[in-house]
């Protein structure tokens, strides 16, 4: 019992700064619905530290990353081949989150190590992996340049560094956008508790984004039964046209 | 009001797709073409992925042609008998069209095909029509009010093939080779570009087969439904891109701007509809020529998945 409890004392001195503080967090919503009228959505991410003892001396940061499904994307380049502009060059990147958000309480390199980053995937050039080049590309660094500066672009991709509001080292809260253009699936949201680099608690979720209603319905109908889509967007013209004909001619005829 | 498609994955203006939808149908009633090699560059424009773009192009255009085709039907201005000739071969274009479609989306040089189709056909059509209306409407202004008297039809080089088929209502005995042939080129077109494909279907039925022109059109739309029909269906059971939301709100516009467009085009001659058509035709070209010249100011761009080995 007592020496359970002196190695409890001992793991607990080791794990102590990871135990010591948590996070407890809040979501403004965990679901996203894209429904017909979607535009887009701002969702609120707001927490606080759970401490058991007072906080050290060293000043605490907090980094939030949300992250899209991850898919390979295939990134061309154009060039001037017999007058016109052709894609020429391809770089294949075997990884790419389809949405990716940061939000940090101070500069990024700050925040976080270098190691610690490497080992939890936390920025933007550590989530996009695995690329090679299909040709002989001379500059493929150029290409996943590309790739984040048209998805940032788009809005797929934010870094807003120094963006959250950290409330005497308690409570944090930010706010991140998911553009209109959404891919389902789920978002790993994480927030990591950081001092002087290194990752002292961490914590995550996942906050699901899917299509409801008509959209699920016609965006499954496509994939699952492609002929009866197809069939039915037939059918739809053919009325369609049919019904025009017929109202003008009712109309024409008043 | 924003709309979110569910197959594009785009969120766009519901007003801009209505409103473009009633432009082409007010195009498409003045100069009774369908509209379809406006409307699928426009929609790129807008932000639409070319594949859906001209996958629901197809779709938008059987609605339009099913509407022109009931009232050519009620007029008895369609040749039925041509008009299943060149649905076979239309049939077996648009077939191989997207089997070229699906090989050149994987090499990533599908909007390069695309946009090498509409520069190519839309100049050599967009001038061809340009100087022959210029010298219709010339020859107008010396005698009017006749047009003058032409031939039953002209004797061209279909008369002199094998395998001869009487089209009655055409008025025609002339061998189905190179009926078979305008039907496969422009049922190929038709799957590679999203469009009908009336605006090089009537051109070659006047000017290649010696068609009388008060059945052209009809006997075109005919066609053309069943070809873009097959389009739609083979886009969306191999590639998933029809988008039946948005073919539908460009449908909404494009019908009530057709009735305008029609309107329009009665107050205005023969000759100055035509050499309008071609001044549109021709612009469309040079933009997109334009786009292929000059350095585009994005010279990557991104596509989903793999690229084959």
């Amino acid at each position: 019992m007592i020496r359970a409890g002196l190695l409890g004392l001992g793991l607990g001195l080791l794990a102590l700064p990871a135990l010591a503080e948590q996070v407890v967090l809040g979501l403004s919503r965990d679901r996203v619905q894209i429904t017909t009228t979607f535009d887009g959505s701002d969702i609120l991410i707001f927490g606080a530290v759970k401490r058991e003892a007072p906080a050290p001396e060293d000043p605490m940061d907090v980094v939030i990353s949300v992250q899209g499904p991850s898919t390979p994307v295939t990134v061309r380049r154009k060039s001037r081949r017999f007058g016109i502009w052709i894609n020429t060059d391809t770089v294949e990147v075997g990884r790419a989150p389809s949405f990716f958000a940061i939000a940090t309480t101070s500069p990024i390199e700050d925040t976080l190590l270098r190691i610690e980053d490497m080992r939890e995937r936390v920025s933007l050039d550590r989530a996009i992996s695995g690329w090679r080049w299909i040709d002989d590309v001379e500059e493929p660094l150029e290409f996943l340049d590309a790739l984040k500066r048209i998805r940032f672009e788009e809005g797929r991709y934010t870094i807003n560094e120094s963006s959250i509001a950290f409330d005497e080292e308690t409570l944090f809260r930010t706010s991140i956008r998911l553009p209109a253009n959404l891919t389902e699936g789920g978002y790993l949201t994480r927030i990591f508790l950081t001092r002087e680099g290194r990752i002292v608690s961490s914590y995550e979720t996942v906050i699901d984004v899917h299509k409801v209603g008509l959209e699920r319905w016609l965006y499954s109908l496509s994939r699952e039964q492609p002929l009866i889509y197809g069939l039915m967007s037939l059918a739809l013209a053919i009325f369609a046209g049919w019904g025009a004909s017929e109202l003008f001619r009712a109309i024409r005829r008043a | 009001m924003q709309i979110y498609l569910p197959v594009a994955e785009v969120s766009v203006n519901i007003y801009l797709l209505l409103g473009l939808g009633g432009m082409i149908g007010i195009l498409s009633g003045m100069f009774g073409v369908g509209g379809g090699f406006l409307l699928t560059p426009l929609l790129f424009f807008i932000g639409i992925p070319p594949a859906v773009a001209v996958a629901t192009g197809a779709n938008q255009i059987v609605a339009s042609s099913v509407s022109g085709l009931l009232a050519h039907l009620r007029r008895k201005t369609v040749d039925l008998r041509m008009g299943m000739m060149l649905l076979v071969g239309g049939l077996t274009g648009a077939g191989g069209g997207v089997f070229i479609f699906n090989y050149l989306k994987s090499l990533g040089q599908v909007d390069l095909l695309i946009n090498l189709c509409y520069v190519i056909f839309l100049g050599v059509i967009g001038a061809l029509m340009f100087v022959e209306s210029l010298r219709a409407l010339r020859r107008s202004r010396v005698y009017r009010p006749g047009a003058p008297r032409r031939k039953l039809h002209q004797h061209t080089w279909a008369h002199a093939l094998p395998i001869k088929m009487r089209f009655r209502v055409s008025g025609l005995y002339i061998s189905v080779i190179p009926v078979l042939l305008v039907g496969f080129l422009v049922g190929m077109l038709s799957s590679i570009m999203g469009v009908g494909g009336g605006f090089i279907m009537i051109p070659a039925m006047i000017y290649l087969l010696g068609m009388p022109t008060r059945v052209v059109v009809g006997t075109s739309l005919f066609q053309i439904i069943f070809v873009t029909g097959f389009t739609t269906l083979l886009h969306a059971t191999t590639n998933f891109t029809v988008d039946v939301v948005l073919a539908l709100l460009l449908l909404i516009g494009g019908v009530v701007g057709a009735q305008f467009g029609t309107q329009i085009g009665l107050m205005l001659k023969a000759e100055q509809l035509r050499i309008g058509l071609a001044a549109l035709v021709l612009v469309v070209c040079g933009k997109l020529a334009l786009d292929l010249l000059l350095e585009p100011s994005e010279l990557f761009s991104l596509a989903a998945g793999e690229a084959p080995e």
